[in-house]
């Protein structure tokens, strides 16, 4: 029971960052590649009928942990503390810059907010990898199972432990440049013209930078996390997910050079919750790694809730998800094929 | 200064108060919303779209903000209440999530409809999309009381032997009676804002001469809606809670009412302060007996007073918890009398004509917002020292490993953050105003 909501909260916090990752990503682009109001307007109306649905996702993940890993949850976002508050005011600023920029038409203040935007768009996947890489390198979980990280200590994932170290900065790096590119290729599916054009190109820039820093991180991962490798090697699971990341990438690749926009941006999407599955499907069951003691780990099976809470979870969980992805369907079909810039007097 | 729990207290009491000015805004606008475009539906007439139009324009920026202050509050249970979260997550884990999957999701999708798909959608599937909006919008509203339900009223759970709660009777836990006697209570307050809101901006640009015809519609629709909430508000939904409160938290009703000493014939104090050193009730004006018809339906009734508890038990800030409730109700008494009197001038055909009133309604649209938040202060102040009623303090809550001066500067941040968006978010609803009602094509928004 609890390794089924360890899949389901892994798969919720995938398919986050595949959805606002692709609002991220068009976010942190869209000064270079919409350089006229209507461009930006088009970019706005790209990504607009969809920011807050996929933001969501966050939620409902911070929900399932909620419900089925309260003590995940509690050690995780005090341990994190001032981190995650930045995430939260980044995240505030992204929404409201959407928001605000276009109920008045003024130079200065669309500037303003579209510079904000482009920065709380870039910072939040940056958090988020340095996330992703605090909880594979490990925190210093005391004995009762808390912690407290302060931002940044010896820079060392080996010395004395910060949120940021070469490692997690690194993966944090690695998560903007992959959702940048994610983005473009969004991007490149969703419009015309020259956005498009200047989305194709950037993307074709990011790709190799995008594997690059995949290798290399993926290095640093086997040298300072072995047990994912272990897991890795020992779970079919975990193969398939790799094989889906790879499949994602090639696809991504290939389908952009052929023109193939959807494609191409689906690629992107399997590549990306394919290194997030096949990282879960490693490190299964530690949620929260201890970086002394192994034993004090937080795992899917010693910081679950009660076997009744996950049970009745059960009931009413799939019939929620399944509703979702109807609205979504129902949204993306509505706003299917190329957007115009807004139309005067709706939208943004 | 150095103790965390304070600041966990002011932080979260601070941007959960910021939040729900929002929201309140937000879920009785949608029903309005929907009436309008029922309205429009049926009729074919132009100003109830037009009107509809203006409106959800408005609702899309107060979404916005309800929606960005919302996510720290979601986050916030687990970096400044950990050990709660912790304790108590394998419960109200379970509404927290309800709300996520089945009310956000609906609620974000369908705005995005509204917003964006008028043309694509025709009238009648848009109006379908306002209604889902109502109902997603409501829900999140039932889920989130609901959480809260659980800890002014714990049902339906099992305490572990390691100390946690788990969930025993999900359906008893999901259908709280206090959850669904505040929910009603709760609504209805948030219409009587969004109501008082319609009211004021239709009756400013009366006074003004302007957008005559969505301007009748809206005012029309503010009073009518703003009588029938502003009544139910007070019966039978702040009755209940009266009752509610008097049968399961008897010391928080006794402090409400700054009620020092039992006896039968309980007066409601009108005016009053609270003296808790000298314990009693400085300079009252009471009305005999009412308070113990409210809380037991019977002009007899015996309410006990605070001396019949221990002092350890008593919710810790009597007097702010006894003005909150009494600005709470005192303003409701007002609301019901100043829409009665603009309801008559309407059905006499004089509203319009009336300036005085119509500037009164412009006025008056800033105190059902004082008038909720009152109203969660009483709830929240008169549920402590509990975190979870009689089962978990407040101060066995907190986060172990967050030092005081970690929250103190975040808490500092979310007022410059806060405060800059409620300036901006002020000025940009003022432009809406004064732009006033558009057809879609025609408006200078880009
Ligand atoms: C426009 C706003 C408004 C108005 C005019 C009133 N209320 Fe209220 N009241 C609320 C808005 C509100 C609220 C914000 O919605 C609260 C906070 C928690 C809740 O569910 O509702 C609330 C809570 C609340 C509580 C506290 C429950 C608790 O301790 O948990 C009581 C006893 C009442 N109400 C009773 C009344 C009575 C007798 C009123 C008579 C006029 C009244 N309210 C008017
Ligand atoms: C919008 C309405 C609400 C307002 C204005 C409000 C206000 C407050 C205030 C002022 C405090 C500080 C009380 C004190 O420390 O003395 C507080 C505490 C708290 N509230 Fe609320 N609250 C609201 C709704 C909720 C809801 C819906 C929940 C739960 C789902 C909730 C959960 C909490 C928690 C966990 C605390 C901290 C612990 C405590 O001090 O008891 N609140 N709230
Ligand atoms: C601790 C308490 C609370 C938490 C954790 C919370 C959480 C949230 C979150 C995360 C959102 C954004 C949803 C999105 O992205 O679409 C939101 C919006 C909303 N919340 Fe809250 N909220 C709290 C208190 C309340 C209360 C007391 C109410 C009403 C009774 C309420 C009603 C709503 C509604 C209707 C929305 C929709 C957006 C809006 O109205 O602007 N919330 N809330």
């Amino acid at each position: 029971m609890a390794a089924l909501w360890f899949a389901i909260s892994a798969v919720m916090f995938a398919v986050y960052v595949v959805m606002d990752g692709f609002d991220f990503g068009a976010g942190a682009l869209h000064l270079a590649v919409a350089k006229s109001d209507r461009e930006r307007r088009q970019v706005l109306a790209a990504i607009g009928p969809f920011w807050d649905g996929n933001e969501v996702w966050l939620l409902a993940g911070g929900g399932v942990l909620f419900l089925a890993f309260p003590k995940v949850l509690a050690a995780g976002l005090s341990g994190f503390y001032l981190a995650i508050f930045l995430l939260l005011w980044v995240l505030i600023l992204r929404g409201i810059a959407i928001e605000f920029r276009s109920h008045v038409e003024d130079r200065m203040w669309r500037a303003f907010w579209d510079a904000t935007f482009t920065v709380a768009s870039a910072l939040a996947p940056v958090l988020l990898g340095a996330a992703l890489g605090n909880v594979v390198r490990g925190v210093p979980l005391s004995a009762d199972g808390w912690f407290a990280l302060s931002l940044f200590e010896s820079f060392s994932p080996t010395g004395a432990l910060g949120i940021l170290d070469w490692y997690t900065v690194l993966a944090g790096v690695l998560a903007l440049v992959a959702i940048l590119h994610h983005g473009a290729l969004f991007l490149a599916w969703k419009t015309d013209g020259p956005v498009r054009e200047r989305s194709l190109r950037l993307a074709g820039a990011l790709f190799p930078a995008t594997v690059a820093l995949w290798l290399a991180a993926s290095a640093a991962t086997a040298a300072l996390a072995p047990e994912v490798v272990r897991g890795l090697a020992a779970r079919p699971l975990a193969w398939l997910s790799a094989a889906l990341l790879l499949a994602g990438l090639a696809t991504s690749f290939v389908a952009r050079r052929a023109g193939r926009d959807l494609a191409a941006f689906l690629g992107s999407a399997a590549f990306l919750l394919g290194v997030l599955a096949a990282t879960a499907a490693s490190v299964f069951p530690v949620m929260l790694k201890s970086a002394g003691d192994p034993a004090l780990s937080l795992t899917a099976l010693n910081a679950a809730a009660g076997e009744r809470s996950l049970r009745l979870g059960l009931l009413w969980w799939p019939l929620g998800l399944a509703l979702a992805i109807v609205y979504f369907v129902i949204l993306f079909r509505l706003h299917r094929g190329k957007v115009e810039a807004a139309a005067e007097g709706e939208g943004y | 200064m150095s103790d965390p729990l304070f600041w966990h207290r002011l932080q979260f009491g601070f941007t959960i108060t910021y939040h729900y000015l929002f929201p309140q805004l937000t879920m009785g606008l949608a029903l309005l919303i929907v009436v309008l475009k029922a309205i429009a539906l049926r009729t074919g007439r132009a100003p109830w779209d037009d009107a509809a139009r203006f409106w959800i324009r408005i609702f899309g920026l107060n979404f916005a903000l309800g929606v960005v202050t919302g996510i720290p509050m979601e986050f916030q249970f687990g970096t400044n209440w950990a050990e709660f979260s912790r304790r108590t997550g394998g419960v109200i884990g379970q509404t927290l999530a309800m709300e996520g999957i089945f009310a956000f999701f609906l609620e974000s999708s369908f705005l995005a409809l509204l917003v964006w798909g008028e043309r694509r959608l025709g009238p009648r599937r848009h109006f379908l999309a306002a209604l889902a909006l109502f109902v997603g919008s409501w829900l999140s509203g039932y889920f989130i009381v609901a959480t809260n339900a659980f800890m002014q009223s714990p049902v339906g759970h099992e305490i572990a032997a390691d100390g946690t709660f788990q969930i025993a009777r999900l359906g008893a836990f999901v259908f709280n009676p206090w959850a669904i006697v505040q929910f009603l209570h709760n609504q209805m307050a948030a219409v009587v804002t969004a109501s008082f809101v319609m009211a004021a901006v239709a009756a400013y640009w009366t006074l003004r001469g302007e957008h005559a015809a969505v301007a009748r519609v809206s005012l029309r629709t503010g009073v009518v809606a703003g009588l029938a909430a502003a009544m139910l508000v007070a019966f039978p939904t702040g009755h209940h809670q009266g009752r509610m409160v008097a049968a399961k938290q008897p010391v928080t009703l006794a402090a409400m009412e700054g009620r020092f000493e039992s006896g039968p014939r309980a007066p409601l104090a009108m005016i009053g302060q609270p003296n808790v050193a000298e314990r009693k009730l400085d300079n009252p004006i009471q009305l005999p007996a009412v308070l113990s018809w409210i809380a037991y339906g019977d002009f007899s009734a015996n309410v006990r007073g605070l001396s019949e508890f221990p002092e350890e038990d008593w919710p810790t800030n009597i007097e702010l918890l006894y003005y909150s409730f009494h600005v709470m109700v005192g303003l409701g008494t007002l609301f019901i009398a100043v829409m009665a009197v603009a309801a008559l001038l309407a059905l006499r055909r004089r509203l319009e004509s009336s300036r005085w009133m119509l500037w009164i309604l412009v006025l008056a649209f800033p105190f059902p917002y004082i008038a909720n938040t009152a109203g969660w202060m009483t709830a929240e102040l008169g549920r402590q020292p509990w975190l979870v009623y009689g089962l978990m303090r407040t101060a066995a809550g907190g986060s172990p490993t967050v030092h005081g001066g970690s929250t103190l500067f975040t808490a500092l941040g979310f007022a410059g953050l806060y405060l800059v968006l409620g300036v901006l978010f002020l000025a940009l609803v003022a432009r809406e105003v004064a732009h006033g009602p558009r057809r879609p094509g025609a408006g200078a928004h880009a």
